[in-house]
């Protein structure tokens, strides 16, 4: 069998029909539509189903905890009347640490039920840790393949310590260096085993997703009698925004805003082997964040199910030092010791409560668990031995992969938005030379204002814009 | 004595893609260099010596082979150092709770 690169990146179609069971022609409406509901309806399991799967392995069920200090803190620097309620879901506590848990336990199930002997993924973050988990406990096989390492074989320390939690749950781990040809081996492991492609993109990770919306919706309705009005969620890949929204939905929680927060890392390229190791953050940052909104389809499957656009309602970025000064004021106020993804939306939250009423609530909807390698005493350790300056002061003065400034005071913690305006017509315009050539119909524009929450009219302005010509009146 | 002898936990290494293997639309430094990985595994040889072409047994019981990179590989991430710029803001936001 030819391995080359070109060799293995042509059988992609064949690899993943196998290794995923889904065959996404079926979902297909034209080269720029398919039918996100129906791919999603694919999974084949009832909504008691996947809350079974999930409480068998001891996935969810998590505490909300309500942060009557940090909100006492933000109070203290609000106009009078102002100053939501801040309430987290404690993720932490799932088997693995983090909400990944809930991702891959569907699916993990799933390849057992279709007769895989393992599984893969491509992760070098709690999603990695969650399906070894899953799969130990299912007794399945887990490969994961991670990117770990720059060309000196220096090692991001979170990344290193997510090495160790996949071969603590018995997995084969594979630990690259920088590029993106992950997903090159990733074919060519699928190829050689014929294990499940546990991809954090397949309807059944997303659907394990919205458990963690419905229960939030419904944790708070019983503690306050109605639904939140914010949620803030960290936002990388998409599927936690996804997967938490639907679940607030189908919960009846219709009017919660959708609120994501990244890190800004603006500026770093994602694939440098030289920026790779100038960041402090592995996830829930701006260099997966944006492109994960403006083009969804750049996964390991065909169709991503995680698309974030269709959900958010607003997007955020906060700085590396602010949320390390947000993890601080966590441990040291509430008690409660977490990782830097939960920390990134409640650095977020911390700043959008000033704007709120005093009666509103607002649910950072996870935490993950901490450990070496995650800690801000690891990270900026790293930081620093990379060249990176440290300081406390004005977090505006933060530059990413030059320097981190840790706030002063709390009412330095303050949130940018992120243009929502600007991504969607990105979306729009990637959607266009994607297809170039094709003339895309009504039902085209109706698919592209659903998957960028905008509108007909919002679509066909853009098109006219950027000088496209549609099939709508033919 | 051999480095590692069969069934010692150990840790290989393998050029997976030449720089000129790699795709074309990568920035130049991550162009420029090979593509590497390393896996875990206990050996299978009876004995072998550093930078030695061995064959492993992986976690899960799969044969892969590679050169011997290290016996007893550790995790060394850790806690990291102090940090000064973060330790004085417990006390600091305590403070000012205690003042409202
Ligand atoms: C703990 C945690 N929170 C949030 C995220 C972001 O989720 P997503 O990639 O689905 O946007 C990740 C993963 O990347 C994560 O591990």
């Amino acid at each position: 069998m030819d391995n080359s690169y070109p060799a293995v990146m042509s059988r992609k179609k064949d690899i993943l029909k196998k290794a995923t069971g889904i065959d996404y022609d079926k979902f297909e409406i034209s080269p720029i539509a398919f039918d996100y509901e129906g791919l999603m309806n694919s999974c084949e399991y009832s909504w008691e189903d996947v809350q079974g799967i999930l409480e068998e392995t001891g996935v969810g069920k998590t505490a909300l905890v309500e942060l009557k200090n940090v909100t006492e803190l933000v109070r203290s620097i609000s106009l009078p009347g102002r100053g939501g309620r801040i309430f987290v879901k404690d993720e932490a506590a799932n088997p693995s640490g983090s909400f990944k848990d809930r991702r891959a336990a569907l699916s993990v199930f799933h390849a057992k039920r279709l007769g895989y002997k393992g599984v893969v993924a491509a992760s070098s973050g709690n999603y990695g840790a969650a399906v070894a988990s899953q799969a130990a406990k299912r007794g399945l096989k887990a490969i994961i393949l991670q990117e770990v390492y720059d060309s000196r074989k220096v090692g991001q320390p979170e990344i290193l310590e997510k090495t160790r939690a996949c071969e603590a749950y018995g997995a084969e781990v594979w630990q690259l260096t920088v590029g993106p040809e992950l997903f090159y081996i990733m074919l060519r492991v699928l190829e050689e085993t014929g294990f499940f492609s546990a991809s954090l993109y397949v309807p059944t990770s997303v659907r394990g997703i919205e458990t963690l919306g419905h229960e939030l919706a419904q944790q708070v309705f019983q503690k306050e009698g109605r639904f939140p009005d914010m949620a803030i969620i960290t936002h990388a890949g998409g599927g936690n925004v996804t997967g938490t929204a639907r679940g607030l939905k189908k919960a009846g929680s219709h009017n919660t805003v959708v609120v994501g927060v990244s890190v800004d890392l603006q500026g770093l390229h994602m694939a440098s082997d030289i920026d790779f190791n100038r960041k402090s953050f592995t996830t829930g940052h701006t260099g997966f964040g944006i492109p994960f909104l403006t083009w969804p389809d750049r996964t390991d499957v065909p169709r991503n199910c995680a698309r974030g656009l269709r959900y958010l309602d607003r997007y955020l970025s906060v700085t590396q030092g602010e949320v390390f000064y947000t993890t601080e004021l966590l441990a040291k106020l509430e008690g409660i010791e977490r990782g830097p993804a939960g920390n990134t939306s409640l650095a977020g939250a911390i700043s959008l409560a000033r704007e709120l009423d005093r009666d509103q609530i607002l649910v950072v909807q996870e935490t993950e668990y901490t450990a070496a390698g995650k800690l801000p005493s690891s990270q900026l350790t790293f930081a620093r031995e990379n060249g990176i300056e440290v300081r406390r002061g004005n977090p505006k003065e933060n530059v990413p992969g030059k320097a981190i400034v840790i706030p002063e005071r709390v009412d330095q913690i303050e949130i940018e938005d992120i243009d929502m305006e600007k991504i969607r017509h990105s979306y729009i315009e990637r959607a266009m030379k994607i297809t170039e050539g094709y003339v895309p119909t009504r039902e085209d524009l109706q698919f592209l204002a659903e998957d960028s929450k905008s509108s007909i009219d919002y679509v066909r302005e853009t098109m006219k814009a950027l000088k496209v010509k549609t099939a709508e009146l033919v | 004595m051999p480095d590692a002898k069969r069934g010692d936990l150990v840790q290989i290494h393998r050029i997976v893609l030449e720089p000129d293997q790699r795709p074309d639309n990568l920035p130049s430094c991550t162009k420029s260099v090979p593509y590497e990985c390393w896996i875990k595994g206990f050996l299978i040889d009876e004995g072998a010596n550093m930078g030695d072409e061995v064959k492993i047994q992986t976690f899960i019981g799969r044969e892969i082979s590679g050169i011997l990179y290290q016996v007893s590989p550790i995790y060394d991430h850790n806690f990291g150092e102090p940090q000064k710029e973060l330790v004085s803001i417990g006390n600091g936001v305590r403070r000012q709770l205690e003042k409202t």
